[in-house]
Parts: C-alpha cells; structure tokens; sequence
C-alpha cells in the first residue's frame, strides 16, 4: 500500500513541547547538570561524573530521611483511608445534612498549608495553645518540640484533620453512585452489614479508591510545608522528612551538587511508586473482573 | 410457594397524608393465589412497584396488612419473608464469580457447602447457566446478568413468591421472548407464586394467568388477557391494551340505543345511566367493521388514512366528528371509498364515569 507521509501536523504539537519545555524539562535539565558537575565558585563548574549520586546513595542522612518519609507516608494511608471510607460510610445521604457536611469536610481542604502549619503549630504550644494547656491540664506530658513521639503525633494528625475529609468526599462520590437497588438486592439476599460493604460497596468504591490512594501518597510523599512550619524537621531530625532535608541542603548549605543528586533520586523514587501503585491497583481491578 | 393477601392495603409517600390524591397506591385488597402467575400492568408511575415493594417489604405500608398463607408478615424484613426479587437494573456482585453470586444467599443463612454446591448447581443447570458458573458475573451480558439475580432468588429453596420489577428493560429485543419463554416454562416447572411487574402488555399477556391493571394508583381490573380484551372494566384498561386501544365515543344513552350526534348505535341491551355522568360507548378496533354499502344499521363515515402493518390495515376514520380506529384484517380489502361502518354489536361496551356498566336484558 501507498501512504501519503505527511509530518506537517508535527508543528502542531510544537506550542506544547516549547511549553513543557519551558515549564518542565528545561528547570530538570538544569538540576540534571548541577548533579554531575562540582564548582569552587566564580560560576566555575567542573565535570563530577555519577560522585553526588554515590554520595547520596551511600549517607546515612539520606537513608534515615527517606526511612522516616515511608513511616509517614504508611502511617497516613494507613489512617486516612480507612477513616475516610469510614466518615463517607456515615454521612447522611439525602437531606440537609448533606449540604452541611459536605462544606463542613471541605473547609480544611481549602486553607493554605502554611497556615494550617501556623495553626497547628500555635494550637499544640504549651504557653498559650489549647491542645498544649489542655494537655497539660489533664497530666500527659506534651511537648512537641522537645518529644520525638510527641512531634510525630502532632504531624500526622495534622495531615489527617487537613486531608482525611479528601478521602471521604472521594468516597461519598463513589457511594453516591451505588443504585439502590444492590441494597434492595442484597437485603433480599440477607446479606449481613459487612458483607453489604465487602461486595458491594468496596468494589464500586474502587475507582475513587485508587484515586485517593494515589493523591494521599504523592501529597504525603512530598510533604515540606506543613511539619516545615511545625517542628522545622525537629526535635533533632525527627521530621525532617526527604523535602525538608533537601531544601536544608540546597539552600542551608547550598550543595547544589548532592541536592541535585537528592532531587532526581527523590523524583524517581515518586515516580516509580507511582507506577507501582497504579499498576497494582488496575491490574487487581483486572482480576477483579 | 405462598398465597399472599393484601389486606386493607395502601401506600403513601408522605408521612402525614392528607387525601386520597397523597396515596401512591390507593387501598386495595387482593389475594395472590398460590403458584399462579400474575402481571401487573400499568403506565410508569401508577404505582405498580411501590406494590411491589410493599409486598417485598423493602416499602412498610402506611396501612393494612400483608398476609402470607394467612400469617401477618408486615412487620417482618426482607430478608425473613422468603421472597425473591429480580430488579429492573440486573444486580449482580461484581467481584464474585457466578457460582458465589448464587451460592451468596445460602452462605448468608449459614448452609453448609456441600447442601450449596447441590442446590447451585440445580439451579444452574435450570436456568441454563451451568458453564457460566466459574466465570465473574461482572463480564455476563444483562440477560445473562437477569438470570444471575433471578437465581439467586430460586436458591433458596422455600420463597415464597418470586417478584419481577419490569426484567426485561435491558434486555435486547431478540432475547426478550427467549427469556420470557423460559420464564414461563420456569413457571410452569417450579410452580411459584411469581408477580411480574410491567408496563409493556404483550409482556403481560404472554407471561400471566391473572393480569392486574393499574391506575393511578388503583387497581382497575383484574383477569385473565381475554377479560380484559373483551371487557375492560374501566375504559384506562381498554385503551391502554390493544394497538391501538379501544375506541371511546362520548354518547347519550336511550334505552336500548345510543345517540352520538345525529347518529343512532343500536346496543346489546337496556342500559340506565343517571343523569350527570359521562358517558361513552367503547368498541374495540377488531370489532368495526367498513363497507362500501349500507347495511341496514350502517353509519356513515369517511376515512382519512389507510396504515398498513403486515398482518392487518389500521385505518383511522372519522364517525360523526370523532376519531376513530378500525382494524382490517389482511384478507379484507378496504379503501378510501368505503362509506359505511358496522359496530359488532355484542363487543360493544357502556362506561358511565370511566366505569363499565352492565346492560339489562
């Protein structure tokens, strides 16, 4: 067969390739260079070859920042997911209620993370925040800026106040769409309460579940601002989760080299739990069907 | 198997009902014979599933009872009343197989699995389902799917009635009649009390013994396809069965005769209607017949339009300023030339308000 080869519509693609360009390839290039390059100063640059990338592999620093970006990271999908199942499951479904609950879980959704830092870090204060009186009113010994175990609880539950209800609306949504008739179904078929939410609800949730899981664990992976604003990464390192560390050692210390190295390993890492994540949950809905 | 009695039945949405008009579903009482197949017939929102519902008892009525065989079950669940119920929408459990889809209701009463693998197996093979059984339900097509939800209702071994809220809504026309065949051959084999919700009514009249029309809420007439092809109680019932439905001509009565206009119907008796009450004469287009003659009694009318659907003619006429439909069958010739009509006079009905009158002999 004869075609007609025509390549002109490439230059249709081009506005979008300059503008990836611009907005994303060039800026990682840029990281790509410093990560293989060292400099004494005076813009001076010369060729270091994969060394940042060793010494990134091989630090103690880096592994412990990581350890502690997966411990919380776990923790949150671990909490967040099946409480949001859980709040979605209890909403009401018809009514005002509906209306009220649904502006009542988006409002932390809508305050900027510095703030909800800002918030949580005067709330939790022992001087003059409430959580932190509070806790000293009843006798538990609260400091978050000086306990490793206290400033870890505070972080995660303010990851939870901040997103769980992202979780949830993802749920209702799903919930929503279940017809009434599989409850109608399943109360004929005298199916039992978990039985409803094993085989009913769970797979038509899936959908929005992948979707949560997903974004939690992007989010969470990369969280800076908020445990930034709280604890600084402290007491000592013990939140100083991998974007913490890596804005303390591109801009603290400014190591370009090895925050370059970090910065790629760190967006790789992402991108291939991603991949996996997905992968795993589409092919588990494969099976499903 | 059950013999279900409504008793004093009826149903409103609103929880504190005003009227007749806040009734979903106006007071009826009935009794379901047991193993027979009813249809319940009726245009979209006339009530027919809220009955369903009821009966089911995923609806609680706002009065009277439901009885089963005699025992007072409106107060019980679902899930304690044995009843089977096949939805508009196929329901299937997604993630299960089709052997745990039927094996699901067993397992949610505790039977052990040798006593299931019996009974799904039975049923599988009844409704023609048995190399489909290790495949997921999710991948079934809906007629597939229909038979799924319908079985998972069978399994059980004592329901007592199998209810069917408008089945076949998804499914292709092709399939449509297969899968009612092998309803009513069902039927006949397990001899259930089974209740088919529809509003399609040759799905009625093929699939039951007893069809109930509903209207508005009421229950209009209840018998068997003949009596409401012959004598539709109420005149929703003779027009909303029939393609077309029964023709409805405003009337005086007098004495034996019936005025409409100028024009003179002799009828099959003496009818006496009160003063006040619209009356219309109803005749079925079968039973109409055209003529280039006068024959007598003839009336004059002229045709408008001669539609031809294969089997028969439908011809719309005009009698008297009215419309009118007259059916023609295939080895009758009819055109526009033909002047005259004759009323079969033994089909013709009286409706006083809606409702059949019977004639005085």
């Amino acid at each position: 067969m004869n075609r007609t080869w025509n390549n002109k519509a490439w230059w249709m693609v081009l506005p979008v390739v300059l503008l990836v360009a611009f907005s994303a390839v060039i800026p990682l290039m840029t990281v790509v260079n410093y990560s293989v390059q060292d400099t004494f100063g005076n813009n001076q640059f010369f060729w270091a070859g994969l060394s940042w990338f060793e010494e990134i592999m091989n630090s103690q620093r880096f592994h412990d920042a990581l350890l502690r970006q997966f411990l919380f990271s776990g923790l949150i999908l671990a909490i967040e997911i099946p409480l949001g199942i859980f709040i979605a499951m209890n909403m009401p479904k018809k009514g005002w209620g509906v209306a009220v609950c649904l502006v009542l879980m988006s409002l932390p959704l809508l305050i900027p993370w510095n703030v909800v830092g800002t918030i949580w870090q005067i709330f939790g204060r022992v001087d003059i925040g409430l959580l932190g009186k509070f806790m000293a009113l009843i006798g538990v010994d609260y400091n978050y800026t000086q306990n490793v175990i206290d400033a870890w609880i505070t972080v995660v539950v303010m990851d939870v106040w901040h997103w769980t209800s992202l979780v949830a609306l993802l749920c209702y949504a799903g919930l929503q769409s279940i017809p009434e008739a599989y409850y109608q179904a399943a109360r004929i078929d005298g199916a039992s309460r978990w039985a409803i939410f094993r085989f009913i609800q769970l797979p038509k949730m899936r959908g929005v579940l992948l979707i949560a899981v997903l974004l939690r664990f992007m989010d969470s992976f990369m969280i800076y601002t908020e445990p930034f604003v709280v604890t600084g990464g402290g007491p000592g390192n013990a939140t100083t989760f991998l974007s913490i560390d890596l804005v303390k050692m591109a801009v603290g210390q400014f190591d370009l080299g090895p925050a370059a190295a970090f910065s790629l390993v760190y967006f790789l890492i992402i991108l291939l739990l991603s991949w996996v994540f997905y992968t795993v949950m589409t092919h588990l809905d494969k099976q499903g069907g | 198997m059950a013999e279900i009695h409504l008793k004093q039945l009826a149903h409103s949405y609103h929880p504190h009902p005003s009227g007749v008009q806040d009734y979903a579903l106006k007071e009826i009482d009935h009794v379901w014979e047991d193993g027979k197949a009813y249809a319940l017939l009726g245009a979209s929102g006339c009530g027919k599933s809220t009955l369903l519902n009821v009966i089911s008892g995923l609806l609680h009525p706002s009065q009277g009872q439901v009885l089963f065989n005699g025992e007072d079950v409106t107060n019980l669940p679902t899930e304690k009343r044995h009843i089977a119920q096949v939805f508009q929408f196929p329901v299937v459990y997604d993630t299960m197989s089709v052997y745990d889809n039927l094996a699901f209701p067993l397992r949610n009463r505790g039977r052990d699995e040798a006593t299931i693998r019996q009974r799904v197996g039975d049923i599988a093979e009844m409704l023609e389902l048995t190399g489909e059984l290790k495949k997921k339900a999710r991948g079934l097509a809906a007629d597939a799917k229909q038979k799924i939800s319908l079985g998972r209702g069978l399994v059980r071994q004592n329901v007592a009635a199998i209810l069917f809220d408008e089945p076949l809504t998804v499914i292709d026309p092709h399939l449509k009649w297969l899968l009612r065949m092998q309803l009513k051959s069902l039927h006949q084999r397990i001899s259930n009390t089974m209740i088919y919700v529809t509003h399609d009514q040759t799905e009625a009249l093929t699939f039951a013994d007893q069809v109930v029309v509903m209207h508005d809420g009421y229950v209009v007439q209840i018998g068997t396809p003949q009596a409401l092809f012959e004598r539709p109680s109420h005149t929703f019932v003779g027009y909303f069965i029939g393609s077309p439905g029964m023709n409805l001509l405003p009337v005086q009565i007098e004495g034996t005769q019936a005025r409409l206009g100028e024009l003179k119907i002799e009828l099959p008796g003496r009818y006496t209607i009160p003063a006040g009450r619209k009356t219309e004469l109803g005749i079925r287009p079968e039973f109409v017949s055209l003529s280039r003659e006068n024959r007598g009694h003839s009336l004059p009318v002229s045709i408008q339009h001669i539609e031809d659907i294969g089997r028969h003619r439908i011809v719309r006429a005009e009698l008297a300023g009215h419309a009118l439909n007259v059916i023609v069958p295939g080895d009758v010739a009819v055109s526009d030339d033909c002047r005259y009509l004759d009323f079969d006079r033994s089909r013709i009905n009286i409706y006083a308000d809606d409702w059949l009158q019977e004639a005085r002999t």
